[in-house]
């Protein structure tokens, strides 16, 4: 426990201490949100009416989840291979606690990130009600914990972070774009629809959507929603445990192949 | 009546793939010993490290510290260990004292007994007063002790070390050898690899490692009197001339009236001539006569390391092959 804890706050002290990633995990999507937000916002018509600034707001702040969580993993790739992790991975630590202390201190900065987004909210123009705000960060910590542990799973058996940027292109960002952050699933063609449907991710953003305007009622019911978005966090959770239980020094290959000369 | 080593290994063996990184090393290394593990790049010694550290699990062989192993008892032998890596496993964004506290964490250790063994290390290694420093901004040589620092926190029979004075000026080296003199004087066993001679020649003992295989054990005296003898070193401008030259030495000490002394060797690395030899020196005025102006320079000495690797494995420490031009030398 002492050591979950240690690593824990660990990953909180260096991302305070490192301004890039501030920026880096706000900036992206906050511009994202901007230019698609303006860019859409004369044609794109959202279910009840809202404008799309406001309808793509939960998206985005999932979306600074997702990155502060690709942000916070993907440091294990390098941590482990040369540098703070080494030390951890011959310790007599447990490896449930390494494991406990990343996904902790990592679903911590995501929240915390998603968080001060929601907080903005107010100067962007939204005034979520008081009481939404509670559920709102309920689910912000099922998906944050979601994320965190998918990231974790991932780059925990990778040897390099190009890899873990391949992942993310190919799987972690298509999650988002298919999880109606983006554009909702009513009018999207049958396929994308299924697609979309079958992506945990999906049911977070309805979850948080709903608890910040009640009244956007489309999409997946709310105790559905509610119950994937658990089951996706816990099954992302363990998924990460398992890999570093299971693996506990990350791919087992050589770090510098040597070059020998034949005689 | 001797007591088991305390780190006993037996028949320890890692391959890659096809690639058979290290093949069946044996040795064992008695408390509060300074043994280094000497090799060219690509010899093994970094695998070894790596099994030895438990970072890595071996293919075959196993190892005890203390009498346990890692298959028996992997956290027993963790606590025993104290690990020291070549890249530096310390967090740049923390400083000095968080990074001992965040480690002594992970260890399980808390509170004020953790805080009060961290600032006696830290006092220990001459780092006390940037303690509250970010390690981002420490020397080479003030962050290598820091690390010591951390891997010593949980007070560990050995402290293995990989390439422990990589990276480090001068200064820093000669006092991180003292400190590691010291520890070892003070009981802890130290294990650490090196491609540096002068390092390991300041070892209590040494394990060659080249391919794989452990070549050579003991102390450094004791590997420099198996050499026997007086090394001859002849530098020529070319390996070319090189080759050449070592042809017509060789040849010319087999015409000599004695036969071939099994001990004598003539072999080339490179632009040199070596030849080893019980009386290299009586051969110093007839050489520099029969083959004046074919050499740059003639240097005679006692056998280095260097010479032992040479002598060992038929080729130089940095991979090139050592041609025998005579039946007196090796095949290479």
């Amino acid at each position: 426990m002492r050591a979950a804890y240690a690593l824990a706050r660990r990953e909180v002290v260096r991302f305070l201490r490192q301004p890039s990633r501030i920026v880096g995990a706000f900036a992206p999507p906050l511009l994202a949100w901007l230019l698609l937000g303006a860019g859409f916002g004369a044609s794109f018509r959202a279910p009840g009416g809202a404008s799309y600034l406001g309808w793509f707001f939960p998206g985005t702040v999932v979306l600074v989840v997702l990155f502060a969580a690709i942000f916070s993993t993907i440091s294990v790739i390098e941590d482990r291979r040369e540098g703070f992790l080494q030390a951890v991975v011959v310790s007599p630590a447990s490896p449930l606690s390494v494991a406990a202390g990343k996904i902790a201190g990592g679903t911590l900065l995501a929240l915390a990130q998603g968080g001060v987004l929601l907080a903005l909210a107010p100067l962007l123009g939204f005034a979520p009600s008081a009481a939404a705000l509670a559920p709102a960060l309920i689910v912000l910590a099922l998906v944050a914990l979601a994320l965190t542990g998918l990231g974790l799973a991932i780059a925990w058996m990778l040897e390099s972070t190009q890899g873990f940027h391949a992942v993310m292109n190919l799987v972690l960002i298509p999650m988002w774009f298919l999880s109606g952050s983006f554009f909702p699933a009513e009018g999207a063609p049958a396929w994308l629809r299924a697609a979309m449907a079958a992506n945990p991710l999906t049911y977070g953003v309805a979850s948080l959507r709903r608890a910040l305007d009640p009244a956007a009622a489309a999409g997946p019911s709310a105790t559905f929603s509610v119950v994937v978005t658990l089951a996706f966090a816990l099954g992302a959770a363990l998924a990460a445990a398992a890999v570093i239980a299971r693996f506990p020094a990350g791919p087992d290959r050589p770090a510098r192949p040597s070059r020998r000369k034949q005689p | 009546m001797s007591a088991p080593p305390l780190v006993e290994v037996e028949g320890l063996s890692r391959s890659y793939g096809d690639r058979l990184a290290l093949d069946g090393v044996s040795f064992g290394v008695a408390e509060g010993e300074l043994f280094a593990l000497l090799g060219p790049n690509g010899g093994g010694k970094t695998t070894l490290f790596k099994l030895l550290s438990t970072l890595l699990p071996p293919s075959s062989g196993t190892f005890r510290v203390d009498g346990l192993s890692p298959a028996r008892d992997l956290r027993g032998l963790r606590r025993r260990l104290g690990v020291v890596f070549q890249s530096p496993s310390l967090d740049r964004k923390l400083t000095v004292l968080e990074n001992l506290l965040v480690h002594g964490a992970v260890l399980g250790l808390g509170g004020a007994p953790l805080r009060a063994r961290a600032g006696a290390l830290l006092e220990r290694m001459d780092v006390a007063d940037r303690a509250g420093d970010r390690v981002e901004t420490l020397s080479g040589g003030l962050a290598r002790r820091v690390e010591i620092a951390k891997a010593l926190l949980h007070a560990p029979r050995v402290l293995l070390l990989d390439e422990p004075s990589t990276g480090l000026d001068p200064l820093a080296r000669r006092s991180l050898r003292a400190l590691l003199r010291e520890l070892a004087g003070g009981g802890t066993t130290v294990l650490l690899t090196t491609h540096l001679f002068d390092e390991a020649e300041e070892a209590g003992r040494i394990g060659l490692l080249d391919r794989g295989r452990l070549v050579a054990l003991g102390t450094p005296a004791e590997l420099k009197r198996d050499v026997g003898g007086e090394v001859l070193v002849l530098a020529t401008e070319s390996d070319e001339e090189a080759v050449r030259l070592a042809a017509a030495v060789a040849a010319a000490l087999d015409a000599r009236a004695e036969a071939p002394a099994p001990s004598r060797r003539v072999v080339r690395l490179g632009a040199a001539v070596r030849i080893e030899s019980p009386e290299a020196a009586a051969l110093v005025p007839s050489l520099a006569a029969s083959f004046a102006g074919r050499f740059r320079s003639l240097t005679l000495g006692a056998p280095s390391l260097e010479d032992v690797f040479v002598d060992r494995t038929g080729h130089s420490f940095d991979g090139d092959a050592a041609s025998a031009p005579s039946a007196a030398g090796t095949a290479a």
